[in-house]
């Protein structure tokens, strides 16, 4: 393969892990921001425990996809990580705080011990949700990189209009999908009210899905400039939108599971719409277009990127065949036994 | 004070806390295979319970070395951006590798470990238990092999770059396994695993030993702290051998960092030194205890063979000397007494004597911090006695390559103060860390295994073999001949 076409897989496959984990992270938040809906000390543990065996692995997604920017762009991952230093440093604060408060909150009984880390495990959990979301619609705005590939922006410039409301977005996008999720895992009164939520998280969700589409055409014509040049790109948008509309649908007819299909849909068609959106930048300057960082100025070697696709090749199966089997163990409801939360 | 200082100190900070976690699971993920091999040749309930106990230890443990270790990869780049673009093509893809191999097989069946007790059958646990043990190890591996490299660089070129006209350098594969299998990766990925295996050893005893001193759960404690004993001897003695080796790769590779290690500022015969305090003005070692001759000889077979010293190397090109120093010393110190103290209780185990020997038993449940303390001067050494570089320099196939100094690698776009702010919350947030860490371990400890079935002698006869006879026999001979009552189990003080 040349240097360029590996560098699109690379562009694909990014886009594959960024989909895979806020497919599975996307829930696993959601559970967090909706988890003081819980009234009882059960309810609260069976909302915790429902993704007590999963979240770690999921998070290993964000992880992994970390790493594969690392190696495959590491301008990119320089750039970013350091452009968004204060954002990312309460990111970290933030996936800190839930990992323990999943790991601590049951471990004692006194209530004030509970409290604060139910607490800590909502807030954490929303707090990241709407953090990723920000870091996305800077990207979607662009950044003021320079020439040295380097942003200088503090937060606060970083907390405009357009990225809180895509981080408001994201966080009503994993609400919902993770209410959809919990309404799988749950049963009898708890399941009642999670489907409540569930309704109210899609309207909301429904209200910010079309303020951002209509801020995003407005703001961001480079947008929709791939789908000039690939017009099959409108594919993707068209799914959205019978993703989105699919959900209310399947939960009247009482299949929760396609709802949550359609809810994963959702996520992975605006984590596509987002890669087009971008493509073929990684990061779009605002300052002098000629100064993006593109997947071709941003990537590795040649040699590199091939190493690295043989590895992701033989290591793929693998992650899938862990995931299935760790899923399948712990389908159904939520059981409360002594290894629980 | 300046980024470079605070971005340093930032990194030292997260990653000594984030390795509190590392070599504690890898140590207890060994132990934990054993027992449940153990309960599953033997299908001895009491085995069972203890290999539960330790995995609601190990789980705890895990919880927090991966939410300490997502910072690391983040510091990367959100401090270290120059250094990113720099080692990127090399370094981005063992961490990559580490994710794809490791995490996800540890993280897996780390959900089947804690949680699958009642979902899978006993083979099934086994064999999770097994391949999270075998998960923590490959991440150790893509690690250690991604830090060796920036030691001592090898299959690879420095090639120019050029983004927007502006002109750079950046490392570049031109062997993956060549860089794998890079000078120093196999000596320092041994010692390492090592220095994990000692430490979950001596974790196992500590706790064991003070179930020993309390009266409770004799069984689990015997039996624990006989298996944590005998992981902890055979591993401190090869140690012991690895060091060495490791010592010899550092003289031949980094004569600089040897030197620091040793105080050895004129290049010529070196003593070795037992301890010392070095004056980096003075240029020698003040109020220590050498014995002359001894470094030449554990490097050449030589006593008077020269070994390089700092004056070799211009002066900008020098580490520090006095924490490499009393990091390697406290590390090697610590070490033969691991040896010492570990062998030298072996024998006490007939008769069950040690169980009884209760200074000793005090000794074994402080000696973890010191396990933990060798795990970390043995960093600290190795990383102090890097610098000032982040990259090493090398030659490959006869052409210089050059190296990367640590002040190069910062941030362009961080800030001092937003480094300090990082370190505020850090702190924070890792002293609370800390505080519940210590207070739930305390808690589990204090609650101990669940032993219903675990009197002894409810042990059902049975097959099993050397080993399973082996434990037995040393954790049973206490209690048959000890004259004052052991508490029922179960039983509180």
């Amino acid at each position: 393969m040349s240097h360029d076409t590996l560098a699109l897989v690379w562009f694909g496959l990014l886009g594959v892990l960024l989909i895979g984990y806020t497919i599975l992270d996307g829930f696993d938040l959601g559970v967090g921001i909706l988890h003081p809906i819980a009234r009882s000390d059960r309810d609260r543990r069976v909302i915790m425990n429902s993704i007590g065996p999963i979240w770690d692995g999921n998070e290993v997604w964000l992880v992994t996809f970390g790493g594969a920017m690392f190696a495959a762009f590491p301008n990119a991952y320089a750039t970013v990580f350091s452009g968004f230093y204060i954002a990312f440093m309460l990111l970290l604060f933030a996936l800190i705080l839930r990992a323990v408060s999943l790991e601590f909150r049951s471990k004692a009984e006194h209530k004030l011990w509970r409290g604060v880390w139910d607490t800590g495990f909502f807030a954490s959990s929303l707090l990241a949700a709407v953090l990723f979301g920000v870091a996305g619609g800077n990207l979607m705005l662009g950044l003021p990189l320079d020439d040295r590939m380097v942003v200088r922006q503090s937060v606060f410039e970083q907390l405009g209009p357009y990225p809180v409301l895509v981080g408001v977005l994201t966080a009503l996008l994993f609400t919902l999908h993770g209410a959809i999720y919990l309404y799988l895992k749950t049963e009898g009164e708890l399941q009642q009210r999670v489907e409540r939520w569930i309704w109210r998280a899609f309207g909301l969700f429904l209200v910010a899905y079309v303020l951002t589409t209509m801020f995003t055409l407005v703001k961001v014509p480079r947008a929709v400039q791939n789908f000039e040049h690939h017009p099959w790109l409108w594919v993707v948008p068209v799914l959205n939108v019978l993703a989105v509309a699919n959900i209310p649908r399947a939960m009247f007819q009482r299949r929760p599971l396609y709802a949550f299909l359609s809810s994963c849909a959702t996520i992975a068609a605006l984590a596509t719409l987002f890669a087009a959106a971008i493509f073929p930048n990684l990061v779009p300057s605002t300052l002098d277009p000629a100064w993006n960082l593109t997947i071709y100025n941003a990537r590795s070697s040649h040699k590199t990127l091939g190493i690295m696709l043989t590895i992701a090749l033989i290591g793929m199966p693998f992650v899938v065949a862990y995931s299935t089997i760790i899923h399948w163990v712990f389908r159904g409801k939520v059981r409360l036994d002594h290894a629980s939360y | 004070m300046d980024v470079e200082v605070l971005s340093r100190l930032q990194f030292a900070g997260t990653v000594m806390f984030h390795y509190l976690f590392p070599p504690l699971t890898i140590g207890l993920g060994l132990v934990m295979v054993i027992i449940e091999g153990l309960w599953l040749r033997t299908r001895d309930e009491s085995w069972k319970h203890a290999a539960q106990f330790w995995t609601k230890i190990f789980a705890l443990n895990f919880a927090l070395g991966v939410s300490t270790g997502i910072v690391m990869e983040f510091e990367f780049g959100t401090n270290w951006a120059a250094y990113s673009r720099f080692v990127g093509d090399v370094f981005g893809s063992a961490l990559a590798a580490e994710g794809i191999f490791a995490f996800f097989l540890e993280s897996g069946f780390l959900a089947v470990l804690v949680f699958g007790w009642d979902r899978v059958g006993p083979r099934m646990h086994f064999f999770s238990t097994l391949m999270v043990f075998l998960g923590s190890c490959f991440s150790a591996v893509w690690i250690v092999v991604a830090n060796s490299w920036q030691q001592t660089p090898a299959g690879y070129h420095i090639v120019p770059t050029e983004v927007h006209g502006v002109p750079g350098l950046r490392a570049e594969v031109t062997d993956f396994w060549a860089m794998v299998f890079n000078p120093s990766s196999v000596d320092r990925l041994t010692h390492t695993l090592i220095g994990a295996m000692i430490l979950g050893g001596f974790f196992v005893c500590s706790v064991s030993a003070w179930y020993l001193l309390r009266g409770r759960h004799q069984l689990f404690a015997r039996r624990s702290f006989t298996i944590g004993l005998v992981v902890a001897a055979v591993f401190s003695v090869l140690a012991l051998v690895s060091g060495h080796d490791q010592a010899e790769q550092v003289s031949r590779t980094q004569p600089a960092k040897l030197a620091a290690f040793e105080g050895h500022f004129q290049t010529g015969p070196a003593p070795l030194y037992l301890f010392g305090w070095p004056d980096e003005e003075a240029r020698e070692v003040r109020h220590g205890l050498a014995l002359p001759g001894m470094l030449s000889f554990l490097v050449h077979w030589d006593f008077d063979a020269p070994v390089t010293g700092l004056n070799a190397f211009p002066p900008e090109d020098r580490p520090r000397v006095w924490v490499p120093f009393q990091a390697y010393h406290l590390m090697v110190g610590l070490g033969t007494l691991f040896i010492a103290l570990s062998v030298g209780t072996l024998p006490l185990l007939r008769h069950g004597r040690v169980f009884r020997t209760r200074w000793l038993l005090w000794v074994y449940v402080f000696m973890v911090l010191g396990a933990f303390a060798a795990n970390h001067s043995g960093w600290v050494a190795a990383e102090t006695g890097r610098q000032p570089w982040v990259v090493y320099p090398s030659v490959q196939e006869g052409v210089a390559m050059p190296g990367l100094r640590t002040s190069d690698g910062l941030s362009e776009a961080v800030t001092a103060e937003q480094v300090l702010a990082s370190i505020v919350m850090f702190s924070l947030i890792y002293l609370l860390l800390f505080a519940v860490w210590i207070y739930v371990l305390n808690n589990k400890i204090q609650h101990g295994p669940d032993e219903r079935a675990s009197e002894p002698g409810a042990a059902p006869p049975g097959g099993g073999g050397f080993l399973v006879a082996a434990v037995e026999r040393a954790a049973k001979a206490g209690s048959m001949t000890e004259a004052h009552g052991v508490a029922p189990a179960g039983g509180q003080p």
